[in-house]
């Protein structure tokens, strides 16, 4: 599929599929496309050509409502959690869906559960979310989007700005979603860290996927360690 | 604020609604006290739109004045019990505001502002060039007098009451509705749209809905102004009408739907005070908004609560 903003070409071109109950990271640097390709996904960029299918389902033209509705959720880059709104509201309107569908009680025990993954948002339930710490609102985002009970929850830079502990506690959340069947899809510039939960992984520069392949070849691939892991070119080249 | 809380200012409110009614003889006063009422109406359909939902209108006056024509054109020119005129006024007001609104809410920020800015001006032309039905520039005459069976609204003392009733009717369904799923859904529209969508949130449904609902309000104060007047003329619902009742918001407090009281309640009785410095009255009256905003950015409401707030910390050290 490709998608533009206005006439950019933003991503190229790429094919790329997900199998339920796995963990997918896309890689890349700043500008490849990723982040465009999830907000493709979500509907929140209606200009896109190709196909996309969720369970058999097209994506086409789907808005954003419905393909929450449908069983996916994001989680925006930057978290975009609402600032003056407490910590319950923002979970309440991660529910939003649920509510219209007259399940009250489904959302109760829904908070309960995702408070259960990140107690740290209970003790803080009326406090306006604006005031948590970064680490705490980027809980709060995902467990906003666990709300909608999604199948699939679509992760865009989880890590960003934040402490390693606190990146090390949310990748194993998302272990542990994973047991329960949720299906994950993880865009990082973290690749270490992303690579480390995953199960397979794209390789995004510039618009096109260079490079594909399970978790475990791709820490090992040349390319990616010199590109993402930091591995010094010098090394690299002494190695050759 | 708590459920208590919440009743107790209830009951403020309506004792004082009652005491007010009839303590006071005065006609002037009283006819203050409807106009309160009337631009309470509007601030409070403003501030769902502007406040809570987060989209500016500078058209507001529009819909204010649709409820006020409709219903004199009906019962003064076709003869309609005011009963019925009230339903056509209002949903002309949100029909128009649902044909208006599927292209305007598009926009954002002040590009919307523009837009309604825009809606506003054409309505007021009509208004002032459509003579034949409007009576034109010099205003229209002979609206009777509000009838409802037996019931007749000739009175300073009956309007009162039908006023504040109103006041409190929709007070609480505003309440009602932000407390509510989609009132926290207006919120997350205000804060981010993009955001907002993205939890499942379908944002250009509910901008168009909160956009007819705030126009029907105004529609109905519109009306309750036609039948208390009898007298209507295009100058009352142009530009600077828009602009007061966004004042009113903005001073009151947005987001506040006891601030819509106090910013109507100050937007109203002040030129009023301010008579007494004759040429120097919009001086004033400048001055004296300026110092709210600087002093009280959040609005008299948040404003004065954070005052309170400050004084019983320091009394507690």
């Amino acid at each position: 599929m490709k998608c533009y903003y206005g006439r950019i070409m933003a991503v190229k071109g790429v094919s790329l599929s997900v199998n339920p109950e796995e963990i997918v990271c896309l890689i890349g640097a700043n500008g490849s496309g990723k982040t465009t390709l999830l907000s493709a996904v979500c509907g929140l960029l209606p200009d896109w050509t190709g196909e996309m299918e969720f369970f058999e389902q097209s994506l086409k033209g789907m808005e954003p409502p419905a393909v929450v509705r449908s069983g996916i959720s994001l989680v925006p880059e930057g978290r975009l959690i609402f600032p003056p709104l407490s910590v319950l509201d923002n979970l309440k309107l991660g529910a939003y869906t649920m509510y219209k569908k007259k399940a009250a009680d489904t959302v109760k025990k829904d908070l309960e559960y995702v408070t259960g993954l990140f107690p740290v948002l209970k003790e803080r339930f009326d406090q306006p979310a604006g005031t948590l710490s970064g680490g705490e609102q980027q809980m709060l985002a995902i467990a906003r989007a666990l709300m909608a009970r999604p199948k699939l929850l679509l992760l865009d830079e989880p890590s960003m700005g934040l402490a390693p502990m606190i990146v090390e506690r949310i990748m194993e959340v998302l272990e542990v979603l994973r047991k329960r069947g949720i299906t994950i899809v993880l865009v990082e510039q973290n690749a270490l860290a992303a690579l480390e939960v995953a199960d397979r992984g794209y390789v995004f520069e510039t618009g096109s996927v260079v490079l594909q392949g399970s978790a475990d070849e791709l820490l090992a691939d040349k390319d990616v360690k010199r590109a993402y892991l930091g591995k010094d070119y010098g090394d690299f080249y002494d190695a050759v | 604020m708590g459920d208590r809380s919440q009743k107790i200012i209830y009951a403020v409110f309506v004792l004082a609604v009652i005491l007010l009614g009839w303590g006071i003889d005065n006609a002037y006063y009283l006819q203050m006290l409807i106009f309160i009422g009337i631009n309470t109406l509007l601030a409070l359909s403003l501030n769902m739109l502007m406040g809570y939902a987060g989209q500016i209108s500078l058209g507001h006056a529009a819909f204010y004045g649709i409820g006020a024509y409709v219903t004199a054109i009906l019962t003064a020119t076709y003869q309609v019990p005011p009963l019925l005129s009230l339903p056509a006024a209002v949903c002309m007001a949100m029909f128009v505001a649902w044909i208006v609104g599927i292209p305007t809410l598009r926009l954002s920020g002040y590009y919307l502002g523009m837009g309604t800015l825009g809606f506003g001006m054409i309505v007021h032309i009509v208004f002032r060039e459509w003579s034949s039905v409007t009576g034109g520039a010099s205003g229209f005459v002979g609206i009777p007098p509000l009838t409802a069976g037996p019931l007749t609204f000739d009175s300073e003392r009956h309007y009162f009451f039908l006023v504040w009733t109103v006041v409190l009717l929709a007070i609480i369904m505003c309440r009602r509705i932000i407390d509510s799923r989609v009132g926290r859904a207006l919120r997350a529209i205000h804060d981010g749209e993009k955001a907002a969508a993205a939890v499942g949130v379908d944002t250009k449904k509910l901008k168009l809905q909160v956009f007819v609902l705030s126009a029907g309000m105004a529609a109905l104060a519109g009306f309750l102004y036609a039948h208390l007047i009898y007298f209507i003329s295009p100058g009352t619902f142009g530009f600077v009408t828009s602009i007061r009742i966004v004042t009113m918001v903005v001073i009151g407090g947005m987001a506040s739907i006891w601030g819509s009281l106090f910013g109507a309640s100050l937007l109203t009785l002040l030129p009023e005070w301010l008579h007494a410095f004759s040429e120097f009255e919009m001086v004033v009256y400048g001055l004296i908004l300026m110092t709210v905003m600087i002093f009280l950015p959040r609005g008299l409401t948040r404003g004065l609560l954070d005052i309170y707030e400050r004084y019983r910390k320091n009394n507690d050290r």
